[in-house]
This record gives C-alpha cells, sequence and structure tokens, in this order.
C-alpha cells in the first residue's frame, strides 16, 4: 500500500514540475507557433542561476524571482531579435533554437561545470511530513500545492484577463487581432518570454528533485515534448492533464523497470497518438 | 517561394541530364572517390582516418537528405538508426558469436525495425511536429543504452568488435578506407537511383504539397514511411561502418548532439541535393577537427552555425553561395 502512495505521490509532484515546463512550451507553440527546442535550456539555466543566489544570498524565493526575471529577458532578447525575424517559418524558427540550445548548454557547462547539483530546498520544506503510515518530504508536497496554483492561476489569466482575451484571440487568428489595432509582435515577445519565465520557475522547483546537470536540458525538454503532443499543442488543460499521465507513468515505469527508463514515459504518447492525432485537448 | 532564388531565374537553364553527361558526371564522381583514397592513402594515418569518417557522415548526412531534403520531414531523431544497427551488430557478433555476414544484417534489420516503430507513431502527427516527437522517441532509446547496462555497457559502451574480414582482414586504415568507399559509393548511387525514381520525385512532390499528392491518388502516408525506412537502412550502413572503424559503440552514438550534427550538415550544404549533403558532411568533419584543436567550446560553435545559418541561409550553403555569385556577376555588369 505505501509503495502506491509514495509513489502516487511522487509521480504527483514530479507531474507538477513537468506542468510548469510545459505550460510555457504549449502556450508559446499555440501562439507564435514555434517549437522551441531551446525550452529545456531555459528550464536550466533558471535552476542554475537560482542555485548560485540562493547559494550568496541564502534565500529561496529570492533565487526564483531573479532566475524568472533573468530567464525572462533572455528569452525576450531571443524572440525580439532573432525569432521575430523568421515569423512564420517553422523550420527555421526550430533549428534557431535548436542553436540555442547547444550554446546555452555549453554555457552552463563553461559557468557550473559538469557535476550533477541540487538545488538547496527552502528552509521551511526541509523536513518529511507523517501521515497515513508514511513519512512523507514536505518539498514534494509543497510542489503538487504549487502546480494546483500555477494552473489555476494561469486558466484564470487566460480565461478571465483582457490580456488572456488578446492571447486567446492570437491563437486562433493573428491577422484580426492585428487589424483590430493590438501591437501583437510586443504580445508575441511578451508570452515567449513568459514562456521562459515558466520553464525557469519549472527549473528552480525541480532543481532540489531532479538535480541540475549537462543534459538535463535535453532529458526535460524531451518530457516537455512528450506532454505537449499528449495534451495538444497549445492546449493548457491538455498540458496539465497529460503532466499527470505522463508524470505517474515515467514513475511507476522507472520503480518497476529501472533499466527501461523513460521508455515507460512515451506510453501514453503512443496510446494517444494512436486513438487521437492532435493530442487530447488539441484542435486538429 | 523563396524570393532570394528569384536572381537565379534570370540564367538560361541548360538541359543537364542528357544521358551522356549523367553517364560522364558519375564516372567522374567515382572516378574522384578513388583518386581521393589513393592520395590520403600514400599519406600518414591521420588523413586517412578523417576521410574515412568523412565518407561515413557523408552517407549518414545523405540518408537523412531523403527524409529531410526530398520528402520534408525533419528528423531530429536520426542518431536513432545509426546507433541501433551499431549496437545490434555488437551485440550480435559480441554475445551471440556471429560472424560479420550476419551480424552486419541483423543490425540493418534492427534499424529498419526501429524506423517502422518510430514512424507508426511519428507520423500521426501534422508535420511541423515531426522534429520534436523523433528527438523524443531517440532520446528513450539513448536513456535505455546508458541505463541497461547489462546489455549495453551504459556509459562504457560496448568494444571490442573485431573488423570484417573480407579475403583478408581490414586491419589497417587504409585497407579499411577502402572497404568504406566501395561501401559508400554503392550506397550513394542506389539512393541516387531512389531520388530520380518515379518513386523519388513522388517524395519530392509530397515535400512541395502533399495535400495535392493526396488528391491526385497517391497514399501519401505510405509513400513517407518508406522514405523514412530506407532512411534508417543507409544510416543504418553508415552506423555499422563506424562500429567497425572504432571497434565500439557507445551511448554517443544515439545522442541527440549526433542526430544535431547530421541535421546540421544536411542544411549546411543544401537539403534536397545528395550532393550538397555529402558537401555538407565533409565540411562539417573538416571544421569539428579544426576547431577542436583549439578550443574545447565545439559545442558552442556548432549551436552558433546552426543560428547563423537558420538566420541566413536556411536553404542551405550552396543556395547561399549560388545567390552570391548571380548578384556578383549582376553587379560587375553584362560585360561578360
Amino acid at each position: 500500500m505505501s509503495f502506491w502512495l509514495i509513489n502516487a505521490l511522487n509521480g504527483l509532484s514530479f507531474a507538477m514540475v513537468l506542468f510548469v515546463l510545459s505550460a510555457g512550451l504549449t502556450l508559446v507553440f499555440g501562439l507564435l507557433r514555434i517549437i522551441n527546442m531551446a525550452h529545456g535550456s531555459f528550464y536550466l539555466l533558471g535552476g542554475y542561476i537560482a542555485l548560485s543566489v540562493i547559494q550568496a544570498s541564502d534565500h529561496f524565493m529570492l533565487g526564483m524571482a531573479s532566475a524568472c526575471v533573468a530567464v525572462m529577458l533572455l528569452g525576450a532578447a531571443m524572440q525580439r531579435w532573432t525569432l521575430a525575424r523568421l515569423h512564420k517559418q517553422e523550420l527555421p524558427q526550430s533549428l534557431l533554437t535548436l542553436g540555442f540550445l547547444f550554446m546555452f548548454a555549453d554555457l552552463a557547462f563553461w559557468i557550473w561545470g559538469g557535476n550533477p547539483q541540487l538545488v538547496p530546498k527552502p528552509a521551511v520544506l526541509e523536513g518529511a511530513i507523517r501521515f497515513a503510515g508514511i513519512a512523507y518530504p514536505a518539498y514534494r508536497l509543497a510542489l503538487i500545492g504549487i502546480g494546483v496554483l500555477v494552473a489555476v492561476l494561469l486558466w484564470a489569466l487566460l480565461e478571465g484577463t483582457r490580456i488572456g482575451a488578446v492571447v486567446r484571440a492570437g491563437m486562433d487568428d493573428e491577422e484580426m487581432v492585428r487589424a483590430m489595432g493590438i501591437n501583437i509582435p510586443l504580445v508575441f515577445t511578451a508570452v515567449f518570454a513568459f514562456g521562459a519565465g515558466l520553464a525557469a520557475m519549472g527549473g528552480v522547483l525541480g532543481g532540489p528533485l531532479l538535480g541540475l546537470f549537462p543534459g538535463a536540458d535535453f532529458e526535460v525538454a524531451m518530457l516537455a515534448f512528450v506532454v505537449v503532443t499528449v495534451g495538444g499543442l497549445g492546449s493548457i488543460r491538455g498540458a496539465f492533464i497529460a503532466s499527470l499521465l505522463v508524470g505517474l507513468a515515467d514513475n511507476f515505469g522507472t520503480a518497476w523497470f529501472p533499466q527501461l527508463s523513460l521508455f515507460t514515459a512515451i506510453i501514453p504518447m503512443v496510446i494517444v497518438l494512436a486513438l487521437r492525432p492532435s493530442g487530447l485537448m488539441g484542435r486538429a | 517561394m523563396n524570393p532570394h532564388l528569384e536572381a537565379t531565374g534570370t540564367r538560361v537553364r541548360r538541359p543537364l541530364w542528357t544521358d551522356r553527361s549523367r553517364t560522364i558526371r558519375l564516372l567522374a564522381a567515382v572516378a574522384g572517390i578513388v583518386l581521393v583514397v589513393l592520395a590520403a592513402s600514400t599519406l600518414g594515418s591521420y588523413p586517412v582516418e578523417l576521410i574515412t569518417q568523412v565518407l561515413i557522415y557523408a552517407l549518414f548526412a545523405m540518408s537523412l537528405d531523403l527524409l529531410v531534403g526530398y520528402t520534408g520531414l525533419p528528423s531530429l531523431g536520426h542518431s536513432a538508426y545509426f546507433g541501433v544497427a551499431a549496437y545490434a551488430a555488437a551485440l550480435c557478433s559480441l554475445k551471440l558469436g556471429l560472424p560479420f555476414w550476419c551480424a552486419a544484417p541483423v543490425g540493418l534489420l534492427a534499424a529498419v525495425v526501429t524506423a517502422l516503430l518510430f514512424n507508426l507513431i511519428a507520423l500521426r502527427t501534422a508535420r511541423g511536429y515531426y522534429l520534436m516527437i523523433t528527438l523524443a522517441l531517440a532520446q528513450v532509446l539513448w536513456s535505455i543504452a546508458v541505463s541497461w547496462t547489462d546489455l549495453t555497457g551504459g556509459d562504457n559502451g560496448l568494444s571490442g568488435i573485431a573488423r570484417p574480414v573480407i579475403g583478408r582482414p581490414l586491419e589497417g586504415a587504409a585497407s579499411y578506407l577502402w572497404f568504406v568507399a566501395l561501401v559508400f559509393t554503392v550506397s550513394a548511387m542506389a539512393m541516387w537511383r531512389i531520388v530520380r525514381s518515379p518513386f523519388g520525385q513522388a517524395l519530392k512532390g509530397i515535400r512541395e504539397n502533399e495535400p495535392r499528392m493526396r488528391a491526385l491518388g497517391y497514399e501519401t502516408w505510405r509513400y513517407k514511411l518508406v522514405a523514412s525506412l530506407l532512411a534508417a537502412l543507409f544510416a543504418g550502413i553508415a552506423g555499422e561502418c563506424f562500429l567497425y572503424l572504432n571497434g565500439f559503440v557507445g551511448p554517443s552514438s544515439l545522442a541527440v548532439a549526433l542526430s544535431a550534427q547530421v541535421l546540421l550538415m544536411v542544411l549546411m550544404g543544401a537539403a534536397g541535393t545528395l550532393f550538397g549533403s555529402m558537401i555538407g558532411a565533409a565540411v562539417f568533419v573538416v571544421l569539428q577537427n579544426i576547431v577542436s584543436s583549439y578550443t574545447d567550446r565545439w559545442l558552442f560553435v556548432m549551436g552558433a552555425i546552426y543560428v547563423l545559418f537558420a538566420l541566413y541561409a536556411p536553404a542551405g550553403a550552396l543556395p547561399w553561395l549560388r545567390e552570391r555569385w548571380a548578384r556578383y556577376r549582376n553587379s560587375v555588369g553584362g560585360n561578360t
């Protein structure tokens, strides 16, 4: 029994990191039609920046805030000066972000070295909480709460605010939004930066759990790709459900078949693509 | 489609593909390879090894070009077929003790079966996602190669695979180069035939306008699947050449970095021309050797090259050069 409970909770907390990461990817795709290969780099850079700030200042929240802001600025600059020039050219855009992926990977290796490092947890969430006969790390429980909170906030932002309405309209008909007098290039830059910030946040949240190391960018990016494919590109709701599926599949898979790691994570993708090629919530 | 290409449109096109010129070109290409190999084998072992690598990567890049350039399917998981063929052949000879003539075909079969499974999944989605899904699938294989240490040796990989014996053992660097040159020539000619065949023309049609091809009665899905199986077959041949070159295969043969490298080779030349991919591979391997001798930041340089190509020459270096040349000719004036 405790095996199921612990692995389910592990899967859920991992799923929440995945969701925060994938929400940014799917949002950027939904509006800008960019498959951002460098999304995992934003995750890794976010985690590393937070690590350095936390080591210097001892404040987890300060680390998170500075990581998000720094990566958002980086994302804004990248979108504004390079990606915007290739608007609507899917393959060159993907290749461009792939190039950035390698550049960021090498820079991170240069600055932070090759040894795996864990981001320190916030002091309040250091210990374990006892319930139902198990002692479970408080940080992982907090992650589940944070993930749900981020999901609700994103949903409220997209469905309940004016900027959310602009973004949703842009997903459906960019030309029309432009014709209504809205500065859509600015919205594009903002959404790309926001997506980058979400990835950085994923890196900070996942850092104490999964660690930061060269190659982590590929690993999480690959899982995020699986999540957005399962959920349907552009759908936040789909990304949430898909994160749960992929997170749980990966966790139980690794518990049962450690040598086949990652293999079970793609099983939801195989099944969903067989039944619904555009993903759970995707519009064809 | 691409406004930059208009400059070349003013030239008068000669009929290049008459039968005689085709034969002459083919003979010239074969003679060129023989000459290069001959010249190289008189030099030291370093150039021989370098040229062997160039030929292997050129074969690998051309196989990817069947997908990227001819069918319009950008794959970022092409190292999967390269690596699976190498791993399967290595396992056959190490664990089962099979000779080269059994192990090599089994490796190729494994690559083709992998491609079949991958593409049954990846071809279900729209074209833009192909890049992403092939990457994810290849990453799964890489992670299995790293974590299933009993079978794959983990990070250490599998070593001690002897080179094939053809008449005599291909132990020397030069004799192995001859073997690779032969494999390369035969494979390149086969790919050449494929892209020139009606099947290859149908692939180009799919690249340009898939809905129209479907309306014309082509079952485009089947064509894309066969193209990916053929691409996997030739990638597998390259993978096995690489395996026997080093006597070793490790997870780096399945890594995303390798897929990204070979994609860059295709794009550096010109996607959609096998010759361009060959040139791209040669330039890439030489560049990598030069840059790596000066700095450890090769990955960064490779990323920067990607960015520059995506921004300034998304169609590849050869079209870019051709356009510059046309512009130069125009600016010099019509007095030539």
